[in-house]
């Protein structure tokens, strides 16, 4: 369902992501892992086409993600779902907006937004802050409200970059149960993370890059230490959000 | 059309969010549009004049003295009656001339009937058979005594076609010159905002929204930014016309004899200008200030 094809992608001279091959089956759930600046973000902008591959392919559902056209573009994103680390939330919305957001993008009638998002706010526990705008949650709650709109559309890919970087253990533990269910729906889940617990409990796919470049691709993998982190780098300048 | 609605929603929200900067976009545009008017209501009054001292194209008027009297003035009529290329000749008294203004003044006549004395002098009207004789004509009664001047259409109509060119293509530039302030000037406003809100537009993008979509918040607080500014100077220039015709109308009322152009028809036109522009440079405007933000 994706296949990266000799990807590559510099920011002037910083190296994004290197001559990166790889195929991702309908329906897996797969770690993405690296230190910082390893370019998993970047892997991840390139499958959104958020930014530019300079060469390779990215085959998705039979196209090339590369050769989009602009006005095909966002019909393209809206077919995944997005959580990031942070700036996930429109700020000047409530949750119940947030969520409805997705929906109206797509054009879904009133009374099924009306109808659709408190399920959602349901299956993520979150029914009661319908209201409330995300800066009065927590940020496991903003999180949980964030997969649920990345999901409300039903997307087939479902993609989080970091989602459990900020949050604590446990409630990292409550958005991996969350992810988990949604795979098993069916959903591709696409996870960027640095966490070692997790990776190493789940049991699942390990892609890890360095330096841009695919190191280790294994099922079933476990956390390596090479895996981990320099202290936290500061972002370039202009850097998109992720 | 619940697309159209959440626009709708947002765009509103939007302006309320944003007074500041809504303010001076709107003072901006509607600053502009005024000083267009003013230029524009300039241009038609000098058309005006132009095209009506056409119309008396082959009209010489002999302004005399006052000491002038009928008898006198009946034989320089007989004189002037014999040249050639001369039609007929008319006498018209300075009452018989105030009446005629009043009656080309139409609603702004009372304007007349304030001035303290009758300006106007009496007067010879001579109909030339064809407007070649007008300078002949011009030469041999300026020689004739008790002449105080002579209005010969031919020097008025050059003069004031040439100064209506002038003013055209002044105001062209000048207005010219505005729209691109203004739009740099909305743009520029509109970009904070939108730069406040760069978090949003990408998030906004990740999720799939289109450039349409995003835009269109900004967009429609553009356009509703310059037709309220239209409606402003819609409003102020219909004032300002006002009452440049009841003050100053008095001072230019000798050099337009056909009055002013009305202000129902001025403001009518200059409104659907303004709306036509405000929009235009609203929605330019906010085009301009995301196009970075949105793809390609
Ligand atoms: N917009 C950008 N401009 C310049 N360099 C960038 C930009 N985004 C990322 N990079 C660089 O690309 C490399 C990979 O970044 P990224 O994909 O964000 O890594 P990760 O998500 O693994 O931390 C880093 O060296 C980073 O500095
Ligand atoms: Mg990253």
């Amino acid at each position: 369902m994706i296949e990266y094809k000799n990807v590559s992608k510099k920011y002037g001279k910083n190296i994004g992501v290197e001559d990166i091959s790889l195929r991702i089956d309908g329906g897996e759930f797969v770690f993405l892992v690296g230190p910082s600046g390893a370019g998993k973000s970047t892997f991840v902008k390139l499958l959104l086409k958020m930014v530019d591959a300079d060469r390779g392919s990215i085959m998705y559902n039979g196209y090339d993600v590369t050769k989009l056209r602009p006005r095909t573009i966002p019909g393209h994103r809206r077919s995944m779902g997005i959580v990031f680390q942070d700036f996930s939330l429109l700020p000047k919305k409530t949750v119940f907006e947030n969520i409805a957001f997705a929906m109206e993008i797509v054009q879904k009638p009133r009374n099924t937004i009306m109808k659709q998002v408190p399920m959602m706010l349901d299956i993520v526990g979150l029914r009661e802050e319908a209201k409330k705008y995300p800066q009065e949650l927590s940020i496991g709650e903003q999180q949980r409200v964030a997969i649920a709109r990345s999901i409300i559309n039903n997307p087939g890919v479902l993609i989080a970059d970091e989602p459990t970087g900020n949050l604590d253990p446990d409630t990292g533990w409550e958005i991996m149960r969350l992810l988990e269910q949604i795979n098993r729906r069916g959903t591709t889940v696409l996870m960027v993370t640095h966490s070692r617990e997790i990776v190493n409990a789940m049991n699942k796919r390990v892609i890890a890059i360095r330096d841009g470049r695919l190191v280790r691709d294994e099922r079933g993998g476990l956390y390596h230490p090479e895996y981990d982190d320099e202290p936290e780098q500061p972002k370039p300048e202009g850097a998109l959000p992720l | 059309m619940s697309t159209v609605r959440a626009i709708l929603r947002q765009a509103f929200a939007q302006m309320n969010r944003n007074k500041m900067m809504a303010a001076a976009s709107l003072f901006s545009i509607a600053a502009i549009l005024l000083v267009l008017g003013i230029f524009l209501i300039i241009v038609v009054n000098i058309n005006a004049m132009a095209r009506d001292v056409q119309d008396n194209f082959d009209q010489v008027q002999i302004n005399l003295f006052d000491a002038v009297s009928p008898v006198e003035s009946q034989e320089m009529m007989d004189e002037i009656g014999l040249m050639p290329g001369v039609a007929s000749t008319e006498y018209q008294t300075r009452e018989a001339a105030l009446e005629s203004w009043k009656v080309r003044w139409g609603e702004n006549a009372d304007l007349l009937d304030r001035m303290p004395t009758n300006p106007l002098p009496n007067s010879i009207i001579i109909t030339l058979a064809d407007i070649e004789y007008a300078e002949g004509v011009v030469e041999s009664v300026n020689a004739m005594i008790g002449v105080e001047s002579i209005n010969y259409s031919q020097d008025t109509v050059d003069q004031l076609l040439h100064l209506a060119r002038v003013v055209q293509i002044v105001s062209l530039i000048v207005i010219l010159v505005l729209v691109v302030i203004s739009i740099t000037v909305v743009s520029n406003t509109i970009k904070l905002t939108v730069l406040a809100r760069e978090r949003e537009i990408v998030i906004m993008r990740y999720i799939g929204a289109t450039n349409w979509y995003i835009r269109g918040p900004f967009l429609l607080e553009g356009i509703a930014i310059g037709i309220i500014a239209a409606v402003i100077s819609s409003v102020a220039i219909g004032f300002i016309y006002y009452y440049a015709i009841e003050n100053l109308g008095h001072d230019l009322a000798m050099f337009m004899p056909m009055g002013f152009v009305p202000l129902r028809f001025v403001v009518e036109n200059l409104a659907i200008i303004f709306v036509a522009l405000g929009v235009s440079i609203g929605a330019c405007g906010s085009i301009i200030s995301m196009r970075r933000f949105l793809e390609r």
